[in-house]
């Protein structure tokens, strides 16, 4: 029975741990940083975050020298299936037994939201790039994980602005019926009020769905101009293709897909998704920076990063400067280090973390150009305008997060 | 020694039986009391959860030839109205919690059983199928079970008020009371006469009928006790792992139980457990591995050789060649 | 606008073209489980597995073979019918004389291990097949736009239907599958092979299943758990029209789609859950099933 042996071994080494942090609490634990790559491998997300997430993952700790203060850096990774259970059983084994400094990916909300309840009990660190939730950082803040990369508010703030201006003012939105679908939906209707527009029904669905005719069925019927996507990943695509089936933009209605990812435009290709607006936390080819980065992910991984992977070299090298600046891998002591240096990176641009865990940086609407317009492969956006960090996120006077003072 | 000169042989023979058999328990016990030392015990935990799950499930289907297609609705309801009611209420003490789940589970077991013992074989298994998958709509539609996302956050708390059980051992050997209790009760049921006429029921149920029994009393009670004691495991696993979610409400997880049950051996008081530990530890091990997607295919081929090769399952085999060989 | 119940007459009607449409497919699959269940007495739960592999033949033909629709419809059921013979006499065959819930167990880890196999190599997102050219576009209704495939998925489904009900009711083939059902032994002394009935009874249900899988490759994302969740709705289905009779199992299919289209208009998220509470109705009313006979 290795399996008996190897959890014998890992809970004396937790024994031994254990002595050792309460002797020197400024100190890196057991010598070594271990960071836990969490994500959907296989499922809906899995061209968002996913492998290539490990990749970026993995050559920002190339470049960091694969170690920490002469402390070496450690990565694994698992599965969550897109589910909340199975991702919070995880991160807990994680810290049972291999004590993890660091959790990153974190992608489906519903799981992001559970896994961080148990870094919150368990006194461990998350950084979350893939999820969308907006109340990750709002009511379900904690003072043991930060969110990177971008969240529901932006994605309102930036596109469904954007599209009621245009003349898109009554609504109907298809949500996916969990914690990323309530809160996009709640964000957009903030939004669209705001402007003048007005939602005129809605339907939510499970997620993932495959057959999306009843409700396109049920939009058409509405009567609204638009019909918003709150949904991601494969749900999107399913919607959008269906939608295409029963002529809906023929018949005059806009699709506004809400969060849709360079994988789904790559994916959907040109001809279905030219001319959507959307809003996005970073693109590969905005600029040199960011080019450069991007042809490095490109040789290794074969595909272009998206937002979501770049997020996570960002966010891993971040967190690692702050390690060797402390020389310390306490979650608190890190994370308040994180929050003094501002972040300006390939990625991030005037980017900071606040203190309920969001990290605020300029955002850019941008349209998928038409297949005449693409030069290559991957030549698939045009970046319109950039909304700066202080604007496109929740103010943290409108914040509900309990660990800023209101 | 006065008693011994009045035994007969069959009598010391039985005697001898039953010490052996205390003395096994016994040393299965403090096997249970030292494994945390030697294993993750919050995986431990859950193989004495799912060992409880299954050994409910095959009180009913090894003892009452009733196989239920719907076990999933009582695992999930135990582990709902238990995380509710602790997330919710901070004062209520996991064991009163615990309490009310598993009376909640009973409660919604007398209703299927009610419905469902009418009928027979298939039919059985497509009615319990049925109404699970209605409890499965009630908990996606509910709003105190967070749909798709789940419940989560619920404390561990203090046992009778006094215990923390925060750490992993001390809820550990929580967990372990909760099983010891619940497989002592399913083996005092199974031996007592109850469980002789479950058996007769299941070998012939028109004979059993003719000899006075009231066949659906018998199997509804049957039933309810399978049903409460579903809802045990699934109020103690939420505890252990502070949430609840649609996964154990999903009819996949009453085929797992079924595997669980099958792997080890129908019928057997230990199968089940048995079974529980080998399909627990498979998923875990193989979770983190490169092997990690490959668990459906490996369940779904021990499965087949299962129903091809070894229908006694691991104990049932094990006891026919010891039957054989030493006696 | 006419209104039904607050609700315009135009999605009303569409949602129950659109039920009518998955009740094709519902008819389709619990066709071919009655079918299986009336003369070998076995649960199907690899019924599913065997739409998702109809549906799988289809997507790789196309890609690695360069096989079209149309031909798929014809050799996607064949291949999947030939593997369902194949399992049936491997198999199946050597648990015959046991428990029929045996029957069950051994199809569903079956289906465990396709599902999962086929996860490994093409994960679950769902792969897209183009809607062949010829039935691309729709027809403008007086309430709907109704694309050309899915009144085509309609059509086909409908004939398959009923040139299987009209095989097995009325010709002599069907005559020796009925009487099989009745009484193999009898049928075996008057000289009719009922083990290689049985094999091609089997072989014949889950191609029914697979020609689902074809039909609904471009509607649906082609995954490997396309089939698993359909497979207790039909379940449902086979129960409520009686199972193994034929009609029972065409008729109820159409039904429930129907009536889960109309749920879709009240009731959207109970569109799933609705069968299973008629399944309960039924059986606490008729044991046997709308179609069924008494035992």
């Amino acid at each position: 029975m290795t399996f008996i042996k190897k959890t014998l071994a890992s809970s004396v080494a937790l024994a031994v741990t254990a002595a050792m942090a309460t002797a020197a609490q400024a100190e890196i634990s057991d010598g070594e940083i271990r960071i836990g790559y969490l994500a959907d491998m296989s499922g809906t997300y899995r061209d968002l975050a996913g492998p290539g997430g490990l990749e970026a993952l993995r050559m920002a700790v190339e470049d960091f020298g694969g170690s920490v203060n002469g402390a070496p850096i450690q990565v694994f990774s698992a599965d969550d299936r897109n589910s909340a259970d199975v991702g919070a059983n995880t991160v807990r084994e994680w810290i049972d037994t291999r004590n993890v400094d660091m959790v990153a990916g974190l992608v489906a909300s519903s799981v992001t939201i559970a896994v961080t309840r148990v870094l919150e009990e368990n006194d461990g660190f998350g950084i979350v790039s893939a999820s969308a939730a907006s109340s990750i950082t709002n009511e379900h803040c904690t003072p043991n994980h930060i969110h990177w990369v971008y969240d529901t508010y932006p994605l309102a703030n930036g596109t469904a602005q954007a599209v009621v201006q245009q003349g898109g003012d009554t609504w109907f939105m298809l949500t996916a019926d969990y914690a990323f679908g309530h809160a996009l939906e709640g964000d957009v209707t903030r939004v669209v009020e705001e402007n003048g527009g007005q939602i005129v029904g809605g339907v939510r669905h499970p997620f993932p769905t495959d057959d999306f005719s009843s409700y396109i069925l049920q939009a058409q019927g509405s009567g609204a101009k638009i019909i918003g996507l709150a949904n991601a990943g494969a749900d999107t695509v399913n919607a959008i293709n269906t939608a295409s089936q029963f002529g809906v933009v023929e018949a005059g209605q806009q699709l506004a897909g809400l969060l849709v990812f360079l994988n789904d435009v790559h994916a959907m290709g040109l001809d279905a998704t030219q001319g959507l607006l959307l809003t996005t936390g970073w693109y590969w080819n905005m600029d040199d920076e960011a080019r450069e980065w991007a042809e490095r992910y490109y040789e290794r991984v074969g595909r272009m990063p998206t937002m979501v992977q770049a997020g996570i070299y960002s966010s891993t090298t971040h967190y690692l400067q702050a390690v060797e600046a402390t020389g310390s891998d306490d979650p608190q002591t890190v994370r308040e280090h994180m929050m003094r240096q501002p972040i300006h990176d390939f990625f991030a641009r005037n980017g900071r973390l606040r203190e309920d865990g969001r990290m605020v940086h300029d955002m850019y609407l941008a349209r998928v150009k038409s297949p005449e317009e693409s030069t290559h492969e991957w030549d698939l956006y045009e970046i319109l305008t950039t909304i700066p960090a202080e604007e496109a996120y929740r103010p943290l006077s409108e914040s509900q997060c309990k660990l800023v003072q209101n | 020694m006065a008693t011994t000169q009045t035994m007969t042989p069959s009598m010391k023979r039985e005697r001898r039986a039953n010490l052996r058999r205390n003395a096994f328990y016994l040393v299965l016990i403090a096997i249970g009391l030292v494994a945390p030392f030697f294993a993750y015990p919050v995986f431990l935990m859950k193989v004495l959860c799912f060992a409880l799950f299954a050994c409910a499930f095959n009180l009913l289907l090894g003892y009452a030839g009733l196989l239920s297609f719907g076990h999933a609705a009582f695992l999930a309801t135990g582990g709902y109205v238990t995380g509710y009611l602790l997330a919710s209420y901070p004062a209520l003490t996991p064991e009163l919690g615990i309490l009310i789940g598993t009376a909640a589970a009973l409660v919604l077991g007398a209703a299927f059983g009610a419905l469902s013992i009418r009928r027979q074989g298939i039919y059985f298994a497509m009615v319990t199928l049925a109404l699970a998958q209605l409890m499965f709509f009630f908990y996606i539609q509910a709003p105190f079970t967070g749909g798709e996302d789940g419940l989560h956050g619920v404390p561990r708390g203090h046992l009778f008020g006094v215990i923390s059980l925060r750490s992993n051992l001390a809820m550990y050997y929580f967990v372990f009371a909760i099983f010891l209790f619940g497989f002592a009760l399913i083996q005092r049921a199974v031996h007592s006469p109850f469980g002789q006429v479950l058996k007769a029921i299941r070998e012939n149920e028109p004979r059993a009928v003719s000899l006075g029994y009231n066949v659906d009393a018998y199997k509804l009670v049957a039933f309810i006790l399978s049903a409460g004691l579903a809802g045990l495991a699934g109020s103690t696993k939420t505890v252990v792992f502070q949430l609840a979610s649609l996964t154990d409400a999903h009819w996949h997880m009453s085929g797992e139980v079924i595997l669980m049950t099958l792997l080890g051996g129908v019928g057997t008081l230990f199968g089940p457990v048995v079974g529980a530990g080998l399909v627990v530890s498979l998923q875990h091990m193989l979770a983190q591995s490169p092997l990690g997607n490959w668990v459906g295919p490996i369940l779904g081929v021990i499965f087949v050789i299962c129903v091809l090769s070894f229908r006694s399952g691991i104990v049932g085999e094990a006891m026919k060649m010891y039957r054989k060989n030493f006696k | 606008m006419t209104m039904i119940f607050g609700v315009p007459l135009a999605v009303f009607m569409g949602q129950l073209l659109l039920g009518l449409i998955n009740g094709a497919f519902y008819a389709l699959l619990s066709l071919g489980l009655a079918v299986i269940f009336g003369l070998l007495k076995i649960v199907n739960f690899a019924h599913g597995a065997m739409y998702m592999l109809g549906a799988f033949a289809t997507l790789l033909g196309m890609r690695y073979l360069g096989i079209n629709y149309w031909a798929a419809l014809l050799l996607a059921p064949l291949f999947v019918g030939l593997l369902g013979m194949l399992i049936e006499r491997v198999l199946l065959r050597r648990i015959g004389h046991l428990d029929h819930l045996y029957g069950l167990l051994l199809t569903f880890g079956l289906a465990l291990i396709f599902e999962g196999t086929l996860v490994n190599f093409f994960g679950v997102s769902g792969a897209r097949y183009p809607t062949p050219e010829a039935l691309q576009g729709g027809y403008q209704t007086g309430f709907m736009f109704l694309p050309k495939y899915r009144a085509w998925v309609l059509l086909a489904a409908l004939v398959v239907c009923f040139a299987t009900w009209y095989i097995i009711e009325r010709t002599r083939l069907g005559a020796y599958l009925r009487a099989g059902t009745e009484n193999p032994a009898l049928m075996q002394a008057f000289g009719v092979n009922v083990p290689l009935l049985v094999t091609l009874t089997y072989g014949f249900g889950v191609a029914l299943a697979a020609f689902a899988g074809v039909l609904a490759a471009p509607l649906y994302p082609v995954s490997p758990t396309m089939g698993s969740n359909l497979l207790i709705v039909v379940f449902a289905v086979v129960v409520i029209g009686g199972m193994g009779s034929i009609l029972g199992a065409i008729v109820t299919g159409l039904a429930m789609g129907l009536i889960e289209g109309l749920t879709k208009v009240y009731y959207p998220e109970a569109a799933n859950t609705v069968i299973f509470l008629v399944m309960i109705l039924v059986l606490l009313l008729r044991p046997a099933g709308l179609f069924g006979k008494e035992a």
